[in-house]
């Protein structure tokens, strides 16, 4: 296309090139480069099935053999009791349903918390409804679970308590050691989704006594597509897929070899730089925590005040809903997410905050910002520039919260004031 | 997933706020823990004259708002109670399909809002025949 001065580009032209400024790494991060070039030669080049006997195949089954052990050395596991999976979904999926089915015989009865990802909740649903009872155990209004609450919820017919060990949406980590070493003394398979927290605070799963981990690429600069579930020694379980004798007859299925090629070097760099990485994020997050508190009257950091991820900020402002803020940061090049959703007729709000006790109009108005290793400070200025006059600007629109921002102040005026 | 006119509306949303000598309000919504809207309107010799909203919700939501204000502005009364579920959208060049409930909370308060006028002034005439 060309304008009527001959010029390419036409209207495109003109288009701003905009600042791209990425905060939501607890949904996904972008493969690291070393990661890509692990992964390559696993395309074209060294393409064999792990599973056949020629030179070609035990290429890639020797490939696999070490993304396990550095897999293994993420978590202070052994190699033989990580097994690969499509993702953290799946190994959640073969955690619960896994356990559940191969143990029927022992008992019929499962521990888990409210706060869990879908997949672990869902997966509670599922075996609910094939005869297994689930109990849901409550959090405290930082996010945080009791260790009391899952010793008491133990009974004699309980298979397996499944606790997170880093939540997605708010960043509180919970005490797995203290509920490990209960699970331990009852007898009871330990289950924690470490998919948030690996390669940002350290995992032990000797230390915590853990059974069975979830884990997956995406979230450690790895590629989508790749996860693994830490199995220990002697767990029985039933596998999520059934085929040839893959994955130590735990996952049938041709292994995907460039994914888990991947998953293993992410793995080796989270574990390598954890510390580092710990430091960089908590630095980001606590700066622009500080300046929200600062700039922006009623704004709610949710979650806990010290057990939490480092780079995750969720936030809440009253008067503000999460999509539209979402949407106003997305048009300044900004990435977060939100909890709650707007769909046919009203706006659910997070699972996660209700939980915590969040009032359901404090809850709507969520957003998460979370850190990654290429985020600098400048982002967090970045942000600044824009964040404050948006939430003002939104909150006039609505004519809510901010009670020191606006002058229509509370809820409740909305109401008095169309009684005109 | 939204048009250029919806973007626009949300950026920018025309007629924030409060009419304080308003001829009728309109109210449409949960304002505890929903979507919620409301719109004020001034009415001359059967016309809209001026129109305000407040709303609080999703992006689609705000762009309705602000759309209904626009479009009620200069209408004739006959015209504006016409709203349709749908009126809202159109002008907006579309929303997508799960959005298009927040058009139609729009449109809600618009018939609120008229519906509390024609109130009034049967009971003004009511008070004139007495």
């Amino acid at each position: 296309m060309y304008d009527k001065h001959g010029a390419p580009g036409g209207v495109s032209r003109q288009v701003k090139v905009m600042r791209r400024i990425y905060l939501d790494h607890n949904a996904t991060t972008p493969v690291r480069a070393e990661v890509l070039d692990a992964m390559l030669p696993f395309f074209r080049e060294r393409f064999g099935n792990a599973s056949s006997v020629h030179g070609l195949g035990q290429d890639a089954h020797a490939a696999i053999e070490e993304a396990r052990s550095q897999t293994a050395t993420l978590i202070g596991g052994r190699s033989g009791e990580v097994f690969f999976t499509s993702g953290g979904t799946e190994a959640d999926n073969l955690a619960l349903k896994g356990v559940a089915f191969a143990n029927r015989d022992l008992g019929d009865h499962i521990v888990t918390t409210v706060i869990e990802h879908s997949a672990v909740l869902n997966s509670a649903r599922f075996l609910e409804r094939q005869g297994f009872s689930v109990t849901y155990l409550p959090v405290d209004s930082s996010g945080m679970v009791d260790p009391g609450d899952v010793e008491r919820a133990i009974t004699g017919r309980t298979l397996l308590v499944s606790v997170m060990s880093g939540n997605n949406e708010i960043g509180t980590i919970q005490p797995i050691d203290e509920i490990g070493t209960i699970a331990r003394r009852h007898g009871v398979y330990f289950h924690t989704d470490a998919v948030q927290v690996a390669g940002k605070i350290p995992i032990d799963v000797e230390k915590a006594q853990v059974d069975l981990l979830s884990l997956s690429a995406h979230k450690i600069y790895g590629p989508k597509g790749a996860g693994a579930i830490y199995m220990r020694k002697g767990i029985r379980i039933e596998p999520s897929m059934h085929g040839g004798h893959h994955e130590n007859n735990r996952r049938a299925g041709t292994e995907n070899t460039p994914g888990i090629v991947g998953f293993g070097r992410a793995a080796e760099l989270a574990h390598t730089e954890q510390a580092a990485e710990y430091r960089h994020l908590a630095d980001l997050r606590d700066t622009l925590e500080k300046r929200i508190r600062e700039e922006i009257n009623d704004a709610v950091v949710n979650g806990h005040p010290t057990e939490r991820l480092p780079g995750t900020l969720n936030v809440s402002f009253p008067g503000v809903e999460g999509e539209s803020l979402l949407m106003r940061l997305d048009l300044k090049g900004i990435a977060v997410s939100t909890g709650s959703a707007c769909s046919s007729g009203s706006i659910e709000p997070s699972h996660v905050l209700l939980a915590l006790g969040v009032d359901p109009h404090t809850a709507l108005g969520s957003v998460r910002f979370s850190f990654g290793r290429d985020n600098t400070l400048t982002d967090v200025e970045y942000v600044m520039t824009h964040l404050p006059g948006i939430v003002t600007h939104l909150r006039h629109v609505s004519g809510k919260g901010g009670a020191k921002a606006v002058s229509v102040s509370s809820p409740g005026v909305v109401s008095s004031v169309a009684r005109v | 997933m939204y048009s250029s006119v919806v973007l626009d509306h949300f950026q920018r949303p025309r007629n924030i706020g409060d009419l304080p000598d308003a001829d009728a309000t309109g109210e449409a919504g949960n304002p505890v823990n929903g979507n919620s809207m409301v719109i004020q309107v001034k009415i001359a010799e059967n016309r809209v004259t001026e129109a305000r909203f407040r709303a609080y919700g999703c992006p689609a939501t705000l762009a309705s708002g602000s759309m209904a204000t626009v479009w009620l502005t200069g209408k004739a009364l006959e015209e504006a109670v016409a709203i349709e579920d749908d009126t809202i959208a159109a002008v907006l060049n579309g929303l997508p399909p799960t959005k298009r409930h927040c058009s139609v909370l729009a449109a809600d308060a618009v018939r609120a809002c008229l519906a509390m006028y024609s109130e009034k002034e049967q009971r003004s005439r009511g008070a004139e025949n007495q």
